[in-house]
């Protein structure tokens, strides 16, 4: 179906080709060719932004939220520099994205034009490919190309350039093409040999850990069914990073909680004392493994993973496994009924007895009392009063982020949008808008920090616009608790600009944004205020004033192995800035 | 006290570093060597030598032939990171093949009088290096082969009156009929 029309036009036939809904933007000059075309049809909606950034993250949590590619339409110039901390946490977070940006017209480019920079150069390292368009008859098949490109093997962001000229260009358009990439074709189908090795492997361990990532969320919902499938089958533990959080059930037993630097006491210990790992989609970040050298040391591991480049980068693996989650666990749950091994039931006996002892230190506790609001409180409250509904979470980024990662509990995959590998703070109420398009009946709330939302805080106005009753959940403490808190532990409690003095009326700033403020500071009030939240059908910013000095603990200190935990409960509050050795605090 | 090597480690761990020349096989498309350059330079990455051109004109391909320094854990990395990059069809590790062609030309200026002439032209014929452009007063020499030869010629030129060099970086193909 080759067809001539302008390039504006090829924009919106690509967009339709390939299945697109929703497109978050904001318009500017070297894109109206293709905001003309968008006014005169009405099959696709366009979500106006109120800064480029937050189009990025909207369609970040579209894309989690779904599985799909999210899409996104930004002016050439400061259009495109806004959406470079979106594309970078896109990256990072392996998230698929289209973004179009404009150009200034391929005669002026390089001519320091008016809203001109090299958006391809400058998003080169921060995408998983970029293209500029210089002639019409190749935007179709760049188009569907970076579909392609944002949704194979490891997903990730992908950049369209396109001079005005080209929008304004006549040329033939051509359909989505069923033909090969000529050199991206990346694995998806796992070893068999060393499948076999890996099922050997399970088969014959004493203390065995699955431990997994955003990989199996990635792969999509089956990816987490057949997880569920594999890790009965011999009841192994299993913990996840905060990217994967979901793909197994939170509420099942052989679940250890979140691992890593904030993760449970029994999670980690369980990794430390493990002799055989089987990482599934994780890629063994510096926030997981802690010191390196003492990560884990009696292990064999095992890594799936569909980035060749993520196996060896910081850990040495025994078998390395390239391939999609999705078909490796298959493949893996088929090797596994063949061979129907007998597991050493004695040995995971004395494993789960060791487990359940690191369970009962009960590493989340904390201690609430008649005044304040701990902030670990309202999060058991805001899960409480939200688990039978159907919920989706997004977070920004800091203490909050760790708590609600530690005190909401997911049982179903893709409910968890958080910007895990970039450390975004912002990122929460854009992504909530971009999950409430994709599902406008559920309860989607963004677990806040009063620092980082912020820093978007200018998408309520998006919000209000579309009828997004978003929920924004701010645990206010007044500080950037996790600056605050490493100030305390690392640099003598000399708290430099991490307070924030002069912060807005929240209840006010909610009702300026044409949505309603609730403000809460006593325990005895919390779940009334929680049940108006949810019940309000508008957005809302809900300001929980909660205790200024909570720590977010467990934690393993920098230069700290895993068994070398700190806990709430064994840190006196004349001590605190001990607790992290004097090497350890050079690390951070 | 605890030694470091946690969340972003200070200590360089000392490794035996090793060098490995690879050709990648790329799209030769806008952008192609920048993607490349800034792979290597954004994630700290050694280049020693590089050399591209496109060699398959109908097709559209170019071969990049790179020589690059680091610890077999990043020699690894670097192979899984070029591959990972969408225009690029192939890497291969021509160290690893093991006794792979490597070939590389220099043109080598050089200027003096009398006895130092003389012995420069004596060297270059024994080099077989060719005189490329000549007067009274200096020789440009070209030199082909591998590159410990080409190191050794130019050091030997220094006394003679070195003015400047320019060489092409390595080429290299895997002995054997087959294709990369």
């Amino acid at each position: 179906m080759s067809r001539e029309m302008t390039g504006a036009q090829m924009v919106l036939q690509a967009l339709a080709d390939q299945g697109v809904d929703h497109i978050f933007g904001y318009p500017g000059g070297a894109v109206l060719p293709i905001y003309d075309e968008l006014f005169q049809q009405d099959r696709l909606r366009h979500i106006l932004v109120r800064h480029e950034q937050g189009a990025l993250h909207a369609a970040e949590g579209y894309a989690r939220s779904t599985g799909k590619v999210g899409v996104v339409l930004v002016t050439s110039g400061p259009g495109a520099t806004n959406a470079v901390t979106g594309l970078t946490d896109a990256l990072m977070d392996s998230i698929p994205l289209v973004c179009i940006t404009g150009q200034v017209p391929t005669h002026l480019i390089g001519n320091d034009a008016f809203q001109e920079c090299d958006t391809v150069g400058i998003t080169r390292p921060c995408t998983k490919h970029n293209y500029l368009v210089r002639d019409v008859n190749d935007l179709a098949k760049i188009l569907h190309e970076a579909f392609y490109v944002a949704r194979s093997g490891r997903p990730g962001p992908v950049v369209v350039d396109i001079p005005k000229d080209v929008q304004f260009a006549t040329g033939i358009y051509t359909g989505v093409s069923d033909s090969q990439h000529k050199s991206y074709r990346p694995a998806t189908v796992g070893d068999d040999d060393a499948i076999a090795a890996t099922i050997e492997l399970m088969a014959n361990a004493k203390r065995p850990i699955f431990y997994t990532g955003g990989g199996i969320i990635n792969a999509g919902p089956v990816a987490s069914e057949r997880l569920r499938e594999l890790v009965r089958m011999p009841g192994y533990p299993i913990t996840s990073t905060l990217m994967g959080l979901g793909a197994y059930p939170a509420s099942d037993k052989q679940w250890l909680g979140m691992l890593g630097m904030h993760g449970t006491y029994e999670a980690n210990h369980a990794m430390h004392d493990c002799d055989v790992m089987i990482c599934l989609g994780a890629r063994f970040d510096d926030r997981i493994t802690g010191r390196l050298d003492a990560f884990a040391p009696g292990s064999k591991k095992i890594h799936v993973d569909i980035d060749r480049s993520s196996i060896n980068k910081n850990v040495h693996v025994d078998i390395p496994i390239v391939g999609d989650c999705a078909h490796v666990l298959d493949q893996m749950i088929a090797a596994w009924k063949a061979k129907n091994p007998k597991v050493d039931e004695a040995a995971l006996k004395t494993w789960w007895g060791e487990i359940d002892h690191w369970r009962a230190r009960k590493c989340l506790s904390y201690k609430q009392g008649d005044d304040v609001i701990m902030p670990q409180y309202a999060l058991e409250r805001l899960f409480a009063l939200t688990r039978d509904k159907d919920v989706y979470i997004t977070t920004e980024v800091g203490q909050h982020q760790m708590w609600a990662a530690q005190f909401l509990h997911f049982d179903e995959p893709n409910r968890w949008m958080t910007s895990g590998g970039l450390g975004t703070m912002g990122y929460g109420i854009p992504a909530a808008v971009g999950v409430q398009i994709a599902h406008p009946d559920s309860l989607v709330i963004d677990v806040a920090g009063e620092a980082s939302v912020l820093m978007t805080m200018q998408e309520m106005s998006t919000a209000a616009q579309y009828d997004l009753p978003i929920k924004i959940f701010i645990l206010n403490n007044q500080y950037m608790g996790m600056v605050r808190q490493w100030q305390e532990l690392l640099h003598g409690s000399r708290y430099s600009h991490s307070y924030t003095e002069a912060l807005p009326d929240f209840v006010k700033l909610a009702e300026a944004y044409q949505g309603v403020g609730i403000r809460v500071d006593k325990p005895s009030d919390l779940d009334d205020a929680i049940k108006e939240m949810i019940a309000t059908p508008k957005p809302v910013i809900f300001d929980c004033r909660v205790d200024q000095n909570a720590n977010c603990f467990p934690m393993i200190p920098s230069g700290e192995a895993h068994n070398n935990m700190l806990l709430g409960d064994d840190v006196a509050e004349e001590d605190i800035g001990n607790v992290v050795s004097e090497t350890g605090k050079v690390m951070v | 006290m605890s030694k470091p090597g946690s969340a972003y480690p200070l200590e360089k761990t000392e490794q035996k570093t090793e060098t490995h020349t690879m050709s990648v096989l790329v799209d030769n498309e806008p952008g192609v060597l920048a993607r490349v350059i800034g792979l290597f330079a954004g994630r700290g990455y050694n280049i020693e030598s590089l050399t591209v051109s496109e060699t398959e004109h109908e097709a559209h391909l170019s071969r990049i032939t790179m020589v690059t320094t680091g610890t077999p854990m990043v020699i690894e990395q670097i192979k899984s990171q070029l591959d990972r990059l969408v225009p690029i069809h192939k890497v291969i590790d021509l160290t690893v093949l093991g006794q792979s062609l490597e070939r590389e030309l220099a043109m080598v200026k050089v200027a003096g009088k009398g006895e130092k002439r003389e012995e420069a032209a004596r060297l270059a014929e024994s080099f077989s290096a060719l005189v490329i452009d000549d007067s009274p007063e200096h020789f440009v020499f070209e030199i082909t082969g591998e590159q410990p030869r080409i190191e050794e010629f130019v050091v030997l030129m220094q006394p003679l009156g070195l003015v400047e060099v320019c060489r092409t970086g390595l080429a290299a193909l895997a002995r054997g009929p087959e294709r990369m």
